[in-house]
C-alpha cells in the first residue's frame, strides 16, 4: 500500500520519475557538450598534423582571431542567402493562405495542393542538393533545355557564379519551406473568428482590404513565429550548401555559412576555435528562442480570449 | 454582388497555384526520368520520356564496393526508427509527467524545456564530439539516436495534445481500478495519444533520416554510413567518373521511399503540421 497522507496518495514523486529521462539526456547529450564548448572556447586546442596542441587557457584569444578571420563574411553570406529564401517564402506563403481560406474564391482540389507543396519539406536536403548540383551542372538538364529552346547560346555556369550559387540555395530554401509555412499560416486564418470576416464583407471591403485589415492583424503572433524560427533555421543552414559547393562554399567562399564554417573546425579537430563559432552562434540562439518563448505564450493567452470570445455568442443564443 | 473580380481572381489562382506544382514536382520529374536513362543517355541531353536502364543504374549502386548503399538503407533505417520510438515514447511520457502531476519543479521544468524549444544542437556539436568520442562511441550509431529521448518539440506537441484530449478524470477512474501510475501511462494515456504519437512518430523518422550533420562527424567507418553521408561522398568524389544514371539512381534510393509513405499518410501529416506549429 502507498503511504497516505489525510485522503490523498503523493503522486509527485512519479511526476519526478517520468520527465527524469528527458533531463538526463539533455543532461548528457547537450547541456554537458554545451558547457564543454564554452570552455574550450577559452583554450588554445588543436591538431597539427599528428599532434595536439593544448589546451592551453588563451582567453579572448579565439574570439579576437574569429573576428580577424572571415566571419563576418561567412555570418553575411548565411544572412543574404536565408533572405533570397524568406522573402518569396512569405510572400508566397500568405498568398496562398488567403486564398485557400477565401470563401469567396472556390478552390476546387486544396487537399492537393497542400499535399505537393509540402512534400519537399521532407526530401533529404543533401540528396535534394545533390540533385540540383547534377541539374544545374555546366552540361546538366536545365543548361541543355535552355541551350535547346535558343534562350542562351553557351552553358550558362550557375556554380561557378556568386549569384547563381546564392541563387540556387535560396531557391532550394524556398521550395523546401513555403510549403510548410502555407500550411501554419492557414491554421493561423483559419483560427480567427468568422463573425470579423462577415462584418468585413458586410461593411464592404475588397478582397485586399480584408486582408491587410482584418487578416494580417489577426495572425501577427504566427508571423512573428514563422520569422524567428525561420531565422533559426537559416543559422542552421548547411545541408544545402555543402553539399551544392562540396563544403567549399565557392566561388571564393561566398556561399560558405556559419555552420559550415563550424563544421571546417570540427572536421579539422581546432575545437578552439570550434567553440568560439558555437559560443556565438548559441548566444544568437538564445536570444531568438526567447522571442519564440515570448510567442508561444502570447500566442496562448489570446488563443483563450478568442475561445472566451467564441463562446459569448453562443450563449446568448441559447437565452435568446 | 462581385462575381467578376472573384472569377478573375479564381483563374490568377489556379495559374500560380499550378506554377508552384510544377516547380515542386519537376525536379522530382526529371529526378525519375534520369534514374531510368543510361549515362550515355543522360549526356546527349534531357527528355521526358524516360529509359529502359532502371535496373541497371539499381544494379550497378547496388554493386558499387565504394557506396556501400545497402548497409546505408539499413543504417539510414535502424536509426531513424530508433528516433522515431524513443522520441515519440518519451517526450509523451514527459509530457505526461508534467501534466498530471504537481510537483515543486513542475513550473520550472516546464519553462525550461519551452526555453530550448527550437535551439540548434549545432550550438553543442564541439562538445558532443569530444563527449561521445571519450565515452566510446565514435563511429556506432549509438549517439545518433539515443539524444532523441530529449526532443523539446516532440514534447511541446505531446503536451498541447494531453491539454485538448486527455481527460484527467480517467487517470482518476485507472488509479481507483488498481492500476499502477507507470501501467496507466501504457494502457491508458497510450492508446489515447495514438493520433499524436504516430503524427511525431513520422515527423521524427524523417527528420532522423534526412539528417547530415551530426552523423557526417560521427561517422567514418564506411559500414557504419548513414545514407546523407554516402550521397555526400558521392559530392566529393570526381564527379566526371560517375556514372550518371547511378547518381541519380542513388538519389532516388534516399528520396523516393520516403515519398512513397509521405503520399500513403499526407492526410495525417498535414494534418498535424497545422497542429503542431513546431518542428525540428
Amino acid at each position: 500500500m502507498k503511504k497516505i497522507k489525510g485522503n490523498e496518495v503523493s503522486y509527485a514523486k512519479y511526476g519526478y520519475l517520468f520527465i527524469a529521462p528527458f533531463f538526463i539526456a539533455f543532461l548528457i547529450f547537450q547541456f554537458i557538450p554545451l558547457i564543454q564548448t564554452i570552455y574550450y572556447s577559452f583554450f588554445e586546442y588543436y591538431r597539427s598534423g599528428l599532434k595536439i596542441i593544448g589546451p592551453n587557457p588563451v582567453g579572448f584569444d579565439n574570439y579576437a582571431a574569429l573576428f580577424e578571420a572571415d566571419f563576418g563574411k561567412y555570418a553575411g553570406n548565411t544572412i543574404i542567402m536565408w533572405i533570397l529564401g524568406f522573402i518569396p517564402q512569405i510572400l508566397i506563403s500568405l498568398l496562398l493562405a488567403a486564398w485557400f481560406t477565401d470563401i469567396r474564391l472556390k478552390i476546387k482540389g486544396k487537399q492537393f495542393f497542400k499535399v505537393v507543396i509540402y512534400m519537399p519539406n521532407l526530401i533529404m536536403a543533401s540528396a535534394f542538393a545533390m540533385l540540383f548540383f547534377a541539374l544545374f551542372s555546366d552540361n546538366g538538364p536545365v543548361n541543355s533545355t535552355l541551350i535547346s529552346m535558343g534562350l542562351i547560346s553557351k552553358p550558362f555556369r550557375f556554380l561557378s557564379s556568386v549569384w547563381g550559387t546564392r541563387g540556387l540555395v535560396g531557391l532550394m530554401n524556398f521550395l523546401m519551406w513555403f510549403g510548410n509555412t502555407t500550411i501554419l499560416l492557414m491554421a493561423a486564418v483559419m483560427g480567427i473568428n468568422p463573425s470579423l470576416f462577415e462584418a468585413a464583407e458586410l461593411d464592404g471591403c475588397s478582397p485586399r482590404q480584408t486582408f491587410f485589415r482584418v487578416t494580417l492583424p489577426m495572425i501577427r503572433p504566427i508571423l512573428i513565429y514563422v520569422l524567428i524560427t525561420s531565422m533559426i533555421g537559416g543559422l542552421q543552414m548547411f545541408d544545402v550548401p555543402q553539399i551544392l559547393t562540396n563544403g567549399k562554399g565557392t566561388p571564393d567562399r561566398t556561399s560558405m555559412t556559419l555552420i559550415m564554417y563550424l563544421n571546417n573546425h570540427l572536421f579539422s579537430k581546432n575545437y578552439g576555435m570550434a567553440g568560439a563559432v558555437s559560443v556565438i552562434l548559441f548566444i544568437i540562439a538564445a536570444i531568438l528562442c526567447l522571442v519564440v518563448y515570448f510567442t508561444l505564450n502570447a500566442d496562448d493567452d489570446s488563443k483563450r480570449i478568442r475561445k472566451r470570445d467564441r463562446l459569448k455568442p453562443r450563449k446568448e443564443a441559447v437565452n435568446g | 454582388m462581385d462575381k467578376k473580380p472573384s472569377h478573375a481572381r479564381t483563374v490568377i489562382a489556379y495559374i500560380v497555384l499550378i506554377l508552384l506544382t510544377f516547380l515542386c514536382l519537376f525536379f522530382f520529374y526529371i529526378l525519375i526520368v534520369n534514374a531510368t536513362r543510361s549515362h550515355p543517355q543522360i549526356q546527349k541531353g534531357f527528355s521526358f520520356i524516360p529509359g529502359h536502364s532502371l535496373m541497371k543504374n539499381l544494379r550497378s549502386v547496388l554493386n558499387d564496393a565504394n557506396i556501400p548503399v545497402m548497409s546505408g538503407i539499413k543504417n539510414s533505417l535502424i536509426v531513424s526508427s530508433l528516433s522515431a520510438i524513443l522520441a515519440t515514447y518519451f517526450s509523451a511520457l514527459t509530457a505526461y509527467g508534467l501534466y498530471a502531476y504537481d510537483f515543486k519543479l513542475k513550473k520550472p521544468a516546464f519553462v525550461f524545456i519551452m526555453l530550448i524549444l527550437v535551439m540548434p544542437t549545432q550550438v553543442s556539436a564541439m562538445g558532443f564530439i569530444n563527449l561521445i568520442t571519450k565515452m566510446g562511441m565514435l563511429n556506432t550509431l549509438y549517439p545518433l539516436f539515443l539524444p532523441s529521448i530529449a526532443a523539446p518539440a516532440v514534447f511541446y506537441f505531446m503536451y498541447s495534445y494531453m491539454q485538448s484530449s486527455l481527460p484527467l478524470e480517467l487517470v482518476e477512474a485507472a488509479r481507483i481500478d488498481g492500476s499502477s501510475e507507470f501501467h496507466t501511462f501504457n494502457r491508458v494515456v497510450i492508446p489515447i495519444m495514438k493520433p499524436a504519437l504516430a503524427v511525431q512518430a513520422i515527423f521524427a523518422f524523417v527528420t532522423s533520416w534526412n539528417n547530415y550533420f551530426i552523423p557526417a562527424l560521427v561517422i567514418s567507418d564506411n559500414s557504419k554510413k548513414t545514407l546523407p553521408i554516402l550521397i555526400a561522398a558521392l559530392r566529393s568524389a570526381d564527379f566526371l567518373k560517375f556514372d550518371m544514371g547511378k547518381v541519380y539512381m542513388l538519389i532516388t534510393i534516399a528520396i523516393v521511399p520516403i515519398i512513397i509513405v509521405y503520399i500513403a499518410l499526407s492526410k495525417y501529416i498535414v494534418a498535424g503540421v497545422a497542429l503542431g506549429g513546431v518542428k525540428e
